[in-house]
């Protein structure tokens, strides 16, 4: 009695439907860079801004070591000497290092979880828009006055007693600025990465590249309020009345200095996280051999950044602070030490026994394990509170921190740029070039910083624009300055690099290193969509997965070593591989 | 030559050359100290942690450097696809906070030393009881440090509350003390945040207004021998504005007598340049050409006879 349905006599194919009169070509013309929304073009006009940014911070450098090359010089006055030192500082971090690691992460995420693009694109502009205002308005304050109080800008001496000119304000409305650029980035690469990976990328398979990522963009949202509330005090304090620095008026500098250190500390792990990130792509893609312990490593980014927040008044031991608050410090401070160690340790472990080739990013890679090392065991000095009450404020913590944030961080940018500028602009920068930068950044590097160490520890404190010809201070600051060009031609060397590559390298391909990761899947530059298809993850080393698969599927020999190596496209060791 | 040792012969040279040119000249290694038990202490505290720094870096640079020069590529090579040992992994975790636990340790062990002043010395300026943190015996010279832009003022008082030691010894820039005698600092600021600093006295102690900062110093007996004692330099270490360069210290370090006959001549001129000024002012009151009526306090009144009620003084009808 149930009623049956029948199928219909014949099956009739779908009718296609018209869904579009007119494809539209690409977008050109500057003005499709201004309303872009596509992360790779908004990846890549950070890492124009930036760099150019870095550029402006040297040079404000290499004036202030011109300054400093010999005692008692009269080459710049002190209060022209306050203010470079203070857009220097300011500059590399919140104008250079802080938004470059947000220019490779905008361009770089999304492909490497085989995305289409951020998860808020237009966000994702107004986050680049947003720091190039804050660089413009900063910027601006040279023609009227810019600030001197350093980047740190401590109270009460940025209060408008004592400055009362537009600098100060220029640096908070850059704060803002830059600040909330990077909120609102933060929040987009959260949202990417926990919503828009490829199927079968779960969290044990996501590249540490990302994870790195991952955990800047949960510090930025952590820390960034913090400062925007410190600045906004200060705001209201200059001009609205209020006296939350002011001890005269039931205020207190030392607010200022918690608060300020409270973001200030996990800033500088924000800079340096996603720089790890990239070393831990880079060594096993030439070393030919797989990261060493992937959890461990991704562990200990997570631990670093959660004890990070646990660690900022080891920045203020030579305030009246009381005993348990120095030994607290102490503490924390030596317990980051161990991820840290623990990440450097799998990174050399990583090279152990695997078959190294020196390409250029390779070069920065192992020039940053070797400097930033040097840079974390002068870290345990300065964390010894008592042996602190010598070294702070002093040329040994500008040492320090240029070990881990120069000899660190920029060597990880550089190691990068190197690695990541084929897939880019799908051309090859010059092996030749990019060395001879590598070796003079690193021999500038430490002939500038190492002898700093000792400048402080001969007692020449930090932000004095001239010093006596006491001790061997004239003969260390000289070595100082003459490191610091050496730099500077090294620098100049790879911007020269990257300015004729762009126009003649030779064709990189898709996948000129042969290298693990997702974003290698596809062409070079990638396409608007990215990927046309993208394939089902089964491991954190996907491109391995797919070559052993077209091997299989298709019989094919396994490919060549080197592709552009072999091709004669790569210029240096000429080592063989395994041949057809 | 291969052009591995090449490398390596190459690399030795530079290092050495870095590390001996610094070696020969003292302190281009380790902090400043002579001046001071707390100073010499810190560097000792130094000097463990720098040998521990330097057994570390050897080990992690050396397997580093080793690993970059065997394991390049060459034909025939192949990688070992290692992705852990997870024995290992956790012996060099273990290791690192072993080393740590050791460091933090010894800190402890200094820290006693470096924070709490001993007594002065038998040879030591006598000294009566004072209210910081103090040596065992509960006694110190103390001495009031004010930072301003850009000049430090020492005020020779036990007291260093605003107002309770006006009348007391005071110079600038330069500090007198006896040696062989416990000295204390309250450490403060008047208008933005400095930070006093003598490298051969001990460590840096910030200056932040509505704020007092305590350290301590002893001078050895032996910097007291030669006349005019001897000095200890120093500077701001906090930046302060546009002159902190500029910002300097000394603190010279004389024999007992010395000090003594120096903190009474200083006592002395004020007494001399307060009478001067008491004198000026009752002339200037009692002539005509000042409307002012005389108040309680002119005619050569002593301001400070017991019995006023205050040394204000009541306008007469």
């Amino acid at each position: 009695m149930a009623a049956t349905v029948e199928a219909p006599a014949t099956t009739v194919a779908p009718v296609p439907q018209v869904v579009a009169r007119k494809v539209e070509g690409p977008p050109t013309g500057w003005t499709s860079w201004v309303t872009t929304t596509d992360h790779k073009r908004i990846g890549i006009m950070y890492l124009v801004l930036t760099f150019a940014f870095f550029i402006l911070g040297g040079v404000e450098a290499l004036l202030i070591r011109l300054q400093l090359a010999v005692p008692n010089n009269d080459l710049l006055t002190p209060q022209t000497y306050n203010q470079l030192f203070t857009m220097h500082g300011t500059t590399m971090i919140f104008l250079f290092v802080v938004p470059v690691m947000a220019g490779f992460g905008n361009y770089f995420v999304p492909l490497m979880i085989g995305a289409r693009d951020m998860a808020f694109p237009k966000l994702n502009a107004l986050s680049f828009w947003l720091l190039c205002a804050g660089g413009l308005v900063f910027y601006a304050s040279i023609f009227f006055s810019p600030p001197e109080c350093g980047w740190t800008c401590y109270s009460p001496l940025s209060d408008t007693t004592y400055l009362p000119s537009g600098g100060v304000d220029a640096w908070i409305f850059l704060i803002h600025l830059t600040g909330l650029s990077s909120l609102v980035g933060a929040v987009n690469f959260y949202a990417t990465i926990a919503n828009m990976r490829a199927p079968g990328m779960g969290w044990g398979r996501l590249p540490l590249f990302v994870w790195a990522i991952l955990t800047y963009a949960v510090l930025l949202i952590l820390a960034l309020p913090v400062i925007a509330a410190a600045v906004t005090l200060l705001l209201t304090d200059r001009h609205f009345g209020t006296h939350f620095y002011d001890a005269s008026n039931g205020g207190s500098p030392l607010l200022w200095q918690h608060l300020f250190w409270f973001f200030g500390h996990p800033e500088v792990y924000i800079m340096v996280l996603p720089g790890f990130g990239i070393i831990s792509e880079v060594l096993p893609v030439f070393a030919r051999k797989p990261i060493f312990g992937y959890k461990a490593i991704a562990a200990a980014t997570l631990v670093i950044a959660f004890l990070g927040l646990l660690v900022w008044a080891h920045h203020m031991f030579t305030t009246p602070s009381p005993s348990l608050v120095l030994i607290f410090f102490m503490m924390s401070s030596f317990l980051i030490a161990v991820p840290t160690g623990v990440k450097i340790f799998n990174w050399v472990a990583t090279l152990w026994r695997g078959t190294i080739t020196y390409t250029t990013s390779l070069l920065f890679a192992v020039g940053f394990i070797a400097t930033f090392l040097v840079g974390g065991i002068t870290g345990i000095f300065v964390a010894v509170f008592p042996i602190d009450w010598q070294l702070h404020d002093t040329y040994f913590v500008v040492a320090h921190f240029h070990y881990v944030l120069m000899g660190g961080a920029v060597f990880t940018i550089f190691s990068g740029l190197y690695y990541w500028f084929p897939k880019m602009t799908g051309r090859l920068m010059s092996e030749p070039l990019g060395k001879a930068s590598f070796w003079l950044m690193l021999i500038g590097f430490h002939v500038t910083f190492l002898v700093q160490h000792s400048a402080g520890m001969e007692g020449m404190p930090r932000r004095i624009y001239e010093y006596s010809d006491v001790n061997d201070l004239a003969i260390l600051n000289l070595i100082s300055t003459i490191g610091a060009f050496i730099l500077g031609v090294g620098i100049l060397l790879t911007l020269i690099n990257v300015l004729i590559s762009v126009k003649r390298g030779p064709i990189a391909g898709p996948d000129p290193w042969k290298a693990n990761t997702l974003e290698w899947f596809t062409s070079s530059p990638p396409p608007v969509n990215n990927f046309d298809a993208v394939p089902r993850i089964r491991s954190v080393e996907p491109m391995k997965d797919i070559r052993r698969q077209i091997v299989a599927q298709t019989g094919a020999a396994e490919p060549a070593y080197m592709t552009a190596m072999e091709a004669g496209r790569l210029a240096g060791d000429g080592h063989g591989g395994a041949s057809r | 030559m291969t052009s591995r040792r090449l490398i390596l012969t190459l690399l030795a040279v530079v290092t050495g050359a870095l590390l001996l040119a610094p070696v020969a000249s003292a302190d281009l290694l380790t902090p400043e100290s002579g001046g001071s038990p707390n100073a010499d202490d810190i560097d000792t505290l130094y000097k463990f942690v720098l040998a521990v720094a330097f057994v570390v870096f050897v080990g992690v640079e050396g397997v580093l450097l080793y690993s970059v020069i065997k394991f390049k590529a060459r034909k025939g090579a192949v990688p070992a696809q290692i992705r852990g040992n997870t024995r290992l992994e956790i012996g060099w975790t273990v290791g690192a906070a072993v080393i740590l636990v050791v460091l933090a340790t010894l800190t402890f062990v200094k820290l006693d030393d470096i924070r709490n002043p001993p007594p002065s010395g038998a040879n030591g300026l006598q000294l009566a009881d004072t209210s910081r943190r103090l040596p065992p015996n509960g006694k110190s010279l103390n001495i009031c440090v004010n930072g301003q832009q850009y000049i430090w003022r020492y005020t020779y008082a036990q007291d260093c509350k605003a107002g309770k030691n006006l009348g007391a010894p005071f110079s600038y820039e330069e500090m007198v003390v006896p040696v062989d005698t416990t000295v204390t600092l309250d450490i403060g600021s008047q208008d933005v945040a400095h930070s006093w600093w003598i490298p051969k006295l001990g460590g840096k102690f910030d200056a932040i207004p509505g704020y007092t900062n305590h350290t301590w110093f002893k001078v050895p007996g032996k910097f007291g021998t030669k006349p005019g004692g001897t000095v200890f330099f120093g500077q701001c270490a906090e930046l302060c504005g546009r002159n902190h360069a500029n910002m300097t210290a000394r603190v010279r370090a004389v024999s007992v007598q010395e000090y003594q006959r120096w903190i009474d001549q200083r006592k002395a001129d004020i007494k001399s340049a307060e009478d001067q000024a008491a004198l000026l002012r009752r002339k200037l009151e009692g002539s005509t050409a000042n409307s002012q009526p005389a108040g309680p306090a002119a005619a050569g009144q002593n301001p400070a006879r017991p019995g006023d009620a205050s040394d204000t003084t009541n306008p007469q009808p």
